[in-house]
């Protein structure tokens, strides 16, 4: 043991010590407060992550966090007792603000879990050594709270010259550590040489104020006895000679660049409580939950120190002081220099409170009122970080942060020494504090700021580059569109070369009615469309409407199809024919005509009869209905007799076969074409039913298969045309079948759509019970009304589900139509009359609906009896007249189909 | 008359050989971009909220650099006003209110329980700090959240807040000190205690 | 060789053209409120200032003074000045965007800037000849430059004071120059020419 050379720091200052006061009693033990509050975040760095939840039971010793990264510590339960909380609690900070704590209830019982002391600490590695100490939740305790193994690991950095151990305890009023090196001497000397053994410096110095004579003793004697090489450095009081940096001035004479560590030339720097809590960690096992704490202010009536368990609260310890709280009038976290004034007394002692201060107003009254600098130049010599502390403050006041960073204002220590001196009570080193969290957040938010250009960034490139790819792959169609267009011009004016004039008007024509097929499809389209929401919105008016234009439409689309397929054909066959025989192309063209004719015939007579059924007793309309149908017989005969004669025509024409042969292919290409349109329509029934989850969808599927079937059949006929002649009948039968298909498939929808109907009828009549109205309310809604019609429509469609044959061609009137209209001009009427049983089957289910309600009317208003009588008596009228009617029709039907 | 003559002709030349010279300088010199719209982009906050009425902190930072006023951005607030004040070296202005006024920081939130997964908000965010999938529910990450309300306008169900960012122990700054007191009688030097105790 | 230092000291300190000639006042106010800022300024008009001095003594010795124009000297002198700084515009634009911006228009106003067409003129009026009339130029840039910066770093540190509401900005600003000119004045004398 000798004597270590002392140097000087700059500046420096020497308020009134006050540290008797708290030296007059032995060091005091609390007794277990009522709850302990453990804050997750002690020390520098990541907050702790809690291990115990509510309610857990823990030991004293247990583990009740760990740390949460490599810059962060563990914490352990200071006594045994329950979690009651792991909750916002107010904690030691200067903003006066709440952190997340463990809150601990005592059992009182003050149960040691099991310690595993590291005995064999020489033996092992360091690295594990220093996770044990991480693991023990050791923190320097001087102030700062950087974990222990962190720093020791930055010690390795550089070979140490020095190992300082810090206990200068230059603040004022503080007597902790003193209190510990009185108390723990040995425990202090044996931590120090287990952190010497972890570091191995060249010197281990013990820096101490020359104001703890009974401390210096202890320790020398201590020191003697173990004839130790660790030195005691005796130094003289002066503030603040415990800072770090400056007590490494003081006792090397080296000053530690600014932003840098002592470790970085070489230095560490350990409190004496952190080489006492490694002591106790190593040798006992005992994690860090308590600490030594001073007490002291005017206000306390027993000023001493303690060892206090982490957590508990600051009321509890002014209690055992015996506070008198008529004098108290600030109470101080720390010292008066560093410290920091405490809003509540509810906070909890954390690992680095190293002061508790009841200050009376006399004692430490409220700071003076700011005046204006007279550059006296005092601060300058006090600082002890040699900065000038004048220019700071101008430079901080005026917010210029870029000039008090390059005037290292991050190198101010924040100890006070330039506020304690200054004449005009300047609190310079707010000002400091303020400026130095303004830069850092600055800081933050640059650092946030080009994170978020860059990610804006990255994400304006990705956007681009899909907006280009997609601008390339639509180049790439461009591109290859009108190339084929090309191909084809050069491939059209070749093709039409050898054939004669008659080619270029043909072309001309299909053109034109290709024109007219897209705006009639398109107007399809829409018409489907609007069909397709009235039934969703059921509509039942507008549906039956819309329905008849759709059938229309569809009409006329074959129809300027037919012509279509029509011109096409003639161009090749009046250029094959004309040399020889010019009469059939003006024969087929009126066939189409009377074809046309026929089919607008019917059109108009089906309108007829609707409307007919509407009013069954206008006669006029019957008048019409019989001319139009008069009409249609001529029209019929027309085509029946073109056709013989184009028949015959074609037949004359025996040099010609491939005449009759191609009309053949024609219509094989269109029943092809009407097939796959089936299996279409079939495939989006489908679709549908099972988006409403229809029963039919098996028989759909079915539909679908078979449809599809049909259309292979026909496409391989297509292909073959040799065979074509022979196989017509069979496509002429399987036509109206895959008609058949499209109506059942349609027919189910309805039936689908019919039921849906009346659930919702029937489910709204339930909702009015439920709501208490009573019958008659009910009955004067719409709703009784709607459920009839719809289960009435629903009854109709089952009827027409069971005789299949007729209705399935009659349901859908738009599908067989246009197959009927395309391949025989016969069907026409027969089609009109199927769609006029059908309605004729509602009117009379209507009819007989109508005359169920007026019936249950009359069970319940027996006084408006006439009335409703009368009704009945002229609904059944109505229901007689459409009785006959629907006979009537029935009856022309089947003479129609025998006929055929 | 000659000297008249010569007096032109000597000017004539004189400007024909400066010219000439500039001419040189300045296709040897020409600046291509304007670098200053850098050091004005990194300035702004670049919360890319687009309340300045460009569609982005670099189209602002351009329109700066062309003349457009200092004060349109309200994320940036009075601070970044200054700071672009003193690159420009033009006067402080206090922030334009048409374009929004300064807010304490926020971060959106997404009530995840009400999300129905539209990806909307995904789409609206300038900095791609919104995560989830189309029918899945979504999640704002916060710490890359600029707090620039583009999400909020787009979600279908109103299930996005924008939460101001609370101070917690660890973000907490020092306030800054009242300066000297207008109220300040206690003048005379004597009067003060500057002593601590005793 | 002493004279060449005399002429250096003599424009420097002694006859410093701000100061003590009362001239380029302008940028001499208007640019010095940031240091950096007025180091810019003190160089550009340091580069333009040497250059100019050069070009106009080239410029009247070998066109206007073989053909007898010695009156056309001023008219030509600012011809030559208004290419000299429009050149350094180009070279600062390119070189440092941010200085050109901070110059703004204190840079093209170096064209009127009364110092650069006065040390022209002395020249002439002096007789100097080529080496002294750069020497000449350089020395009164450099003391303009030097006091340029002197007094914006001064009134750097004046921004942040408490200065009397009455007295904040240009009016301390002009008090501080006059305090600087009688200052100067001290050098007359140092050295005579």
């Amino acid at each position: 043991m000798q004597a270590a050379k002392i140097f000087s720091f700059h500046g420096g200052i020497h308020p009134a010590e006050n540290k008797a006061q708290s030296l007059q009693l032995p060091l005091g033990r609390p007794s277990l407060p009522s709850e302990l509050i453990l804050p997750l975040g002690q020390h520098i760095g990541q907050s702790s992550r809690p291990l115990v939840k509510v309610g857990d039971k823990v030991l004293k010793g247990e583990t009740i966090a760990i740390n949460n990264g490599f810059l962060s510590s563990f914490l352990h339960a200071p006594t045994s007792g329950t979690i009651t909380a792991i909750e916002e609690r107010l904690i030691a900070h200067p903003s006066g603000l709440s952190d997340l704590c463990i809150i601990i209830s005592p059992d009182g019982h003050d149960t040691w879990t099991t310690l595993e002391p590291l005995h064999h600490w020489q033996d092992i590695s360091k690295t594990d050594v220093l996770a044990y100490l991480s693991e023990m939740g050791i923190i320097g305790m001087g102030g700062a709270g950087f974990p222990t193994q962190v720093k020791l690991q930055g010690a390795y950095k550089n070979p140490l010259t020095h190992f300082i151990i810090n206990a200068a305890e230059c603040e004022p009023y503080i007597t902790a550590d003193d209190m510990l090196i009185r108390e723990k001497t040995l425990e202090l000397v044996l931590g120090i040489e287990i952190l010497q053994h972890l570091v191995q410096a060249d010197h281990v110095v013990i820096g101490i104020e020359d104001n703890k004579p009974t401390a210096i003793a202890a320790l020398q004697a201590v020191l003697g006895k173990r004839n130790s090489k660790i030195q005691i450095a005796v130094v003289p009081t002066k503030y603040p000679s415990g800072g770090e940096k400056q007590l490494i001035q003081l006792l090397t004479g080296k000053e530690v660049p600014s932003g840098q560590y002592p470790a970085d030339i070489g230095i560490l720097c350990q409190n004496v409580g952190t080489c006492v809590a490694v002591h106790d960690a190593i040798t006992f096992g005992k994690p860090l939950i308590s600490r030594f704490t001073t007490l002291t202010g005017d206000a306390l009536k027993a000023p001493q120190n303690v060892e206090v368990l982490l957590g508990t609260p600051v009321a509890h310890l002014l209690d055992y002081a015996e506070s008198e709280p008529k004098k108290l009038n600030r109470l101080i976290m720390g010292g008066p220099m560093m410290g920091y004034t405490l809003n509540s007394a509810a906070v909890p002692i954390v690992k680095t409170s190293n002061c508790i201060l009841a200050a009376s107003k006399k004692e430490l009254p409220p700071p003076a009122p700011e005046q204006a600098c007279i550059r006296c130049g005092m601060c300058e010599q006090a600082c002890p970080a040699s900065l000038l502390p004048q220019q700071l403050l101008w430079f901080s006041k005026s917010q210029e942060f870029e000039k008090a960073e390059h005037h290292n204002l991050f190198d101010c220590i924040e100890c006070g020494a330039c506020s304690y001196v200054c004449p005009s009570s300047i609190p310079l080193v707010q000002y400091y504090r303020h400026t130095k969290s303004s830069i850092r957040e600055a800081r933050e938010a640059t650092v946030k700021s080009d994170l978020a250009k860059q990610r804006f960034e990255a994400r304006k490139a990705r956007q681009d580059a899909e907006a280009a790819e997609k601008e390339a792959k639509r180049l790439a169609r461009q591109k290859a569109t009108p190339s084929k267009a090309a191909e084809e011009k050069k491939a059209a004016p070749a093709n039409a070369a050898a054939p004669l004039a008659a080619a270029p008007a043909t072309t001309d024509e299909s053109k034109k009615l290709k024109v007219d097929i897209a705006i009639g499809k398109s107007k399809l389209k829409k018409l489907q469309k609007q069909l397709l929401e009235a039934q969703e919105n059921e509509h039942v008016e507008e549906i039956s409407n819309l329905q008849l234009q759709v059938t229309e439409q569809e009409k006329a689309v074959a129809l300027l199809e037919e012509q279509l397929a029509k011109t096409v054909e003639a161009a090749p066959i009046a250029a094959e024919a004309n040399a020889t025989k010019p009469a059939p192309a003006p024969v087929n063209d009126e066939l189409k005509k009377a074809k046309v004719d026929v089919a607008l015939i019917g059109v108009k007579l089906k309108k007829l009869q609707k409307q007919l059924a509407d009013t069954p007793d206008d006669q006029e309309l019957k008048d019409k209905i019989t001319t139009f149908e008069a009409d249609l017989k001529t029209a019929q005969d027309t085509v029946s007799k073109l056709s013989d004669s184009t028949q015959t025509t074609m037949s004359a024409s025996t040099t010609e076969p491939k005449t009759a042969i191609s009309d053949e292919l024609k219509k094989l290409k269109i029943d092809a074409a009407i097939a796959k349109a089936a299996v279409k329509k079939v495939e989006k029934a489908l679709k549908k039913a099972e988006e409403i989850q229809a029963p039919e969808i098996n028989a759909i599927r079915q539909q679908l298969k078979e449809a599809q079937q049909r259309a292979d059949e026909l496409e391989n006929a297509l292909a073959n045309p040799a065979t074509t002649t022979t196989k017509t009948e069979t496509i002429a039968e399987v036509a109206p079948n895959s008609v058949d298909a499209d109506a059942a498939k349609k027919r189910k929808i309805d039936l689908a759509i019919a039921k849906a109907g009346v659930k919702k009828a029937e489910k709204n009549i339930q909702l009015l019970k439920e709501q208490g109205k009573d019958e008659s309310e009910i009955e004067a809604s719409e709703w009784p009304k709607k459920l009839i019609e719809a289960q009435e429509k629903l009854a109709a469609l089952e009827a027409e589900e069971s005789t299949p044959v007729t209705t399935s061609v009659a349901t859908h009137v738009e599908g067989t139509t246009e197959a009927i209209a395309k391949s025989q001009a016969k069907a026409e009427p027969e089609m009109d009359l199927a769609n006029q049983i059908k309605k004729e089957k509602i009117a009379v289910a209507l009819a007989k609906a109508q005359i169920n309600k007026l019936n249950k009317r009359l069970e319940s208003a027996p006084e408006d009896a006439d009335s409703i009588n009368q009704e009945i008596t002229s609904t059944e009228q109505r229901l007689q007249s459409a009785e006959a009617l629907l006979e009537k029709l029935i009856h022309s039907q089947t003479n129609l189909q025998e006929n055929r | 008359m000659l000297t008249v003559l010569l007096a032109i002709g000597i000017l004539v030349l004189l400007s024909l050989i400066f010219g000439a010279i500039l001419g040189y300088a300045n296709v040897r010199f020409h600046v291509e971009g304007d670098p200053i719209v850098d050091q004005i982009d990194a300035l702004l906050p670049q919360t890319q909220c687009g309340q300045c009425g460009h569609p982005g902190c670099r189209p602002y930072a351009e329109a700066i650099a062309n003349g457009e006023a200092i004060n349109h951005c309200p994320p940036g607030g009075q601070a970044t006003i200054q700071a672009l004040a003193d690159l420009l070296d033009v006067e402080a202005i206090p922030l334009d209110g048409d374009h929004g006024t300064e807010t304490a920081k926020r971060v959106a939130v997404i009530r995840e329980d009400e999300c129905i997964g539209c990806t909307k908000c995904i789409q609206a965010c300038p900095v791609d700090a919104i995560l989830g999938a189309a029918k899945q529910m979504h999640t704002v990450i916060a710490d890359e959240c600029t707090g620039c309300d583009l999400c909020v306008e787009p979600c279908p169900v109103d299930c996005i807040d924008m939460v101001e960012v609370g101070v917690t122990a660890k973000t907490w700054s020092w306030d800054k000190p009242q300066g000297i007191a207008a109220t300040s009688l206690n003048i005379i030097a004597t009067d003060r205690q500057t002593e601590v105790a005793h | 060789m002493t004279e060449y230092l005399l002429i250096l000291v003599s424009t420097i300190l002694v006859n410093n053209f701000v100061l003590v000639q009362f001239l380029g006042l302008c940028p001499f106010m208007g640019v010095s409120g940031k240091l950096e800022t007025s180091i810019g300024m003190a160089m550009a008009t340091t580069f333009v200032l040497t250059l100019s001095s050069l070009c106009s003594y080239l410029t009247y010795t070998y066109i206007l003074q073989p053909f007898g124009l010695e009156y056309l000297q001023t008219i030509s002198f600012i011809l030559v000045i208004a290419v000299v700084v429009q050149f350094t515009e180009m070279v600062v634009h390119k070189t440092s965007p941010l200085l050109y911006r901070v110059l703004g228009i204190f840079l093209p106003l170096i064209t009127t800037n009364c110092a650069v067409l006065g040390v022209a003129l002395q020249n002439i009026s002096k007789q100097n000849g080529f080496v002294e009339s750069i020497l000449y130029g350089f020395g009164a840039a450099v003391g303009f430059s030097f006091v340029l910066v002197l007094f914006s770093a001064m009134r750097e540190r004046i921004n942040v004071a408490d200065v009397p509401t009455v007295f904040k900005g240009s009016a301390i600003g002009m008090i501080t120059a006059g305090l600087m000119a009688l200052a100067f004045m001290g050098f007359t004398a140092l050295v005579q020419i």
